[in-house]
């Protein structure tokens, strides 16, 4: 054992280890950083079978001792070791913390090991010391070569395997692991496993764990071929595609009744979902629409300049903003705000089961819960994207007059010299497509959310990715319309 | 050594739970006031008592999850509630918890669930986290099942597969919230048996909260009962003891499932 330091600040504490005991790392104690370093540092001074910690546990100007709460995880470390080894406090030397002191914590159990003896034509498996979890234990494939080929030729061949625990001082799941892979090896390799001594409480959980599942279990299906993960990949978009037009004509066939007014709206929802979309909506939409002004208005800046044409910054600005940019940024915000907000509404009641409470009272989900959301949105969006233009607009306004010899009176005369009433209805009637588009992914993803708390995490995503791919390819195909009609 | 040694308070000498002049308070509403009792070593110890009186509570208070309004909760002869975080990682890593719906994480296969306490609190190398999984599953029958997500497997199975996770560790105290709620009762008397065998065979000291009367007379040494009344424990004692000499009239309604009081 290690002498104390005295008249150090550190209060060592002297754990001696028991001869042939391994551990396969330097003991962690796992003290709180100020003692862990030098704690750490004497662990690693195992020698002749002891080890000595020290740490220093002074916190602040308190007295500290053994008792105090500020050796609270110093105890609680030595208490968790001593469980691990075994081992029993046995004394301290004086106050430990402000002053000098050490506790000697006498470790009683050994390394948990299996020694092997012969008994006729089967081996014994001697079982001894403290089996911990926390400390290597030996496996049973392997003690079984090391007994095998220890045991003498002459004695003949080995027929079963026998358990002796009388040397066994404390054991857990350990234990339990190593006669649980004796039992498996002996079944494996025909060989009596004979567990008499085994105390019933062991023996019991043994026989506990090989109870049979009751449910044969089939194994993972194995991963499918390229091709027919193909064929898979196909069906299912094939599925979704009809999902979605299925839900699509529904909330139409829906639409259509409202107005014959054969269904019940909720109109308190509807409200609700108009006032979040619309006010509460108008901050974001105010940021994103006023830069989208100023970036296209410095666009114009750049390039018309060059061509000597900066006046006609303001047509850009104008047709810009009006066809294609007010109604596209307010989509995209909103297929980002609320038809991912949407999706994880839905989500979450489908997984506590509130959409199936509907169904089950005959209430329709699409009537009740969609329809009162897809049309708020229907309603909100043209008003945000007109906003959005005009914000947008004044963004443009500022540039120009601050970059180029406008006047706000010419930047205006300009831009309504050439913009018209059409250029302005065309991105109206878009971002009202972009809300329908919106709102119906939100809520089709929604309604199809799976059962786990991930699904709704996924369902707000593809509601977002859904959202916005439809929006812009929905641009598209409005433009190419406009441009056939000379719009 | 140099000076006069003086003894170390030998460890497990204390109660592994101890809650003095406890109150559980949600906001200004009280929902339990001086609650005073201690958990004795290797017992089944079952919190019993009315919807809404605060079982569920209690147990958040006694896993830390809840700090006490008033009063301590010691563990082991510890402060719970004033042990710094090392402390609280200590105590943690002794007790396991079996959450009323399992509470697995559904991002994780069953095997994962189990194994990562174990790869949280110990150095073990993955082949012996592996050993340490399968017995733990095969212990609550769920051998063959650890490449499994907690959404393929009905919820029986869901809350065995809890049970290996809480019990991964070999914890000292085991807390389980509602065992058999949800079950039904082959599945529930199933995880009592379970209870049972990790008592006996372990040494464990269980705590339940359960308002499940067939499943309290069966696993419980004490009982404590929470009166939703009067805001704090009126009985603490063997259930079938206060069954037949019950102290008040809540506990004769509780335990005989009557309406009425004692006559």
């Amino acid at each position: 054992m290690r002498k104390a330091v005295a008249g150090s600040p550190v209060g060592p504490f002297e754990i001696p280890v028991p001869a042939g005991a391994r551990y396969a790392r330097p003991v962690d104690l796992g003290l709180s950083p100020c003692v862990r370093n030098s704690t750490s540092a004497a662990t690693h001074s195992a020698e002749g079978g002891g080890v000595l910690l020290s740490g220093d546990t002074r916190r602040g100007d308190h007295p500290a001792s053994f008792e105090n709460a500020a050796c609270v995880p110093l105890r609680v470390a030595i208490r968790r070791w001593m469980r691990g080894h075994h081992g029993r406090e046995a004394t301290t030397e004086g106050p430990i913390g402000r002053a000098r002191g050490a506790a000697i914590v006498t470790a009683e159990g050994g390394a948990a090991l299996a020694g092997s003896r012969r008994e006729d034509h089967s081996l014994v498996a001697v079982l001894s010391g403290a089996w911990n979890l926390e400390r290597p234990a030996p496996h049973f494939a392997s003690w079984m070569e090391t007994a095998l080929a220890a045991a003498p030729a002459e004695a003949g061949s080995v027929e079963g395997v026998a358990i002796d625990v009388s040397a066994l001082e404390t054991w857990d799941s350990s234990l339990l692991i190593f006669l649980q892979q004796g039992q498996e090896y002996c079944e494996a390799h025909h060989l009596a496993f004979e567990t008499g001594d085994v105390p019933s409480r062991i023996t019991s959980l043994l026989a506990l764990a090989r109870v049979v599942p009751e449910h044969p279990v089939a194994p993972d299906a194995s991963r499918p071929s390229r091709i027919a993960r193909l064929g898979l990949a196909g069906l299912a978009s094939w599925d979704a595609s009809q999902a979605a037009i299925t839900f699509t004509g529904e909330v139409a066939q829906r639409g259509v009744q409202l107005l014959r007014g054969r269904v019940r709206m909720r109109w308190r929802e509807f409200w609700v979902v108009v006032q979040s979309n619309s006010s509460g909506a108008l901050p974001i939409v105010t940021l994103i629409a006023l830069l989208v002004g100023v970036i296209i208005a410095f666009l114009g800046v750049v390039v018309l300049k060059r061509f000597g044409a900066g006046y006609y910054v303001s047509y850009l600005v104008g047709y810009g903003m009006l066809r294609e940019m007010g109604a596209l940024m307010t989509g995209i915000i909103m297929a980002g705000r609320t038809g991912a907000g949407f999706a994880a509404e839905l989500g979450s009641m489908k997984i506590t089961e509130e959409i199936d409470a509907l169904s089950t009272l005959g209430i329709s989900p699409v009537e009740h819960l969609v329809l009162p959301r897809v049309l708020g949105l229907f309603a909100t969006m043209p008003l945000l994207v007109v906003y959005a233009d005009l914000v947008g607009i004044v963004g443009g306004m500022g540039v120009a007059v601050a970059l180029l010899d406008l006047t706000p009176t010419q930047f205006m005369h300009g831009m309504l010299y050439a913009v018209e009433l059409s250029d302005t209805l065309l991105g109206v009637f878009k971002g009202t497509i972009y809300g329908a588009i919106i709102g119906m992914a939100g809520c089709l993803k929604g309604l199809q959310t799976g059962s786990d708390a991930g699904a709704v995490g996924r369902s707000a995503t593809s509601a977002v990715v859904i959202g916005i791919t439809l929006i812009i390819l929905a641009n598209a195909m409005i433009d190419w319309l406009a441009a056939l009609l000379l719009i | 050594m140099t000076t006069a040694a003086t003894a170390v308070e030998v460890p497990n000498a204390a109660p592994p739970l101890e809650v003095r002049g406890l109150t559980m308070r949600y906001g200004a509403t009280v929902v339990m006031r001086d609650l005073n009792f201690a958990v004795n070593r290797g017992e089944v110890f079952v919190v019993m008592g009315g919807s809404g009186s605060g079982k569920s509570t209690l147990l958040k208070h006694l896993i830390g999850l809840l700090p006490p309004a008033e009063g301590t909760i010691l563990v082991d002869g510890e402060d719970f509630g004033a042990a710094d975080a090392e402390a609280r990682k200590a105590v943690l890593r002794r007790i396991g918890v079996l959450y009323q719906g399992g509470a697995l994480w559904s991002g994780l296969t069953l095997a994962e669930n189990v194994a990562l306490p174990l790869t949280e609190f110990t150095t073990l190398d993955a082949g012996a986290i592996s050993d340490v999984v399968q017995l733990k599953l095969a212990l609550v029958g769920l051998r063959g099942f650890e490449a499994f997500y907690p959404a393929a497997i009905s919820g029986g199975m869901r809350k065995r597969a809890a049970l290996a996770r809480a019990i991964a560790l070999d914890p000292e105290v085991l807390f389980f919230d509602e065992p058999s709620s949800g079950l039904d009762p082959v599945s529930a008397s199933r995880l009592d048996d379970l209870i049972l065998a990790v008592q006996a065979s372990f040494g464990t000291t269980i705590v339940v909260v359960s308002h499940d009367l067939a499943s309290i007379y069966r696993i419980a040494d004490r009982a404590l009962f929470l009166d939703i009344e009067q805001k704090t424990m009126s009985a603490l004692g063997d259930p079938a003891e206060l069954r037949d000499h019950p102290p008040n009239d809540a506990v004769h309604r509780f335990l005989t499932r009557s309406s009425e009081g004692v006559t």
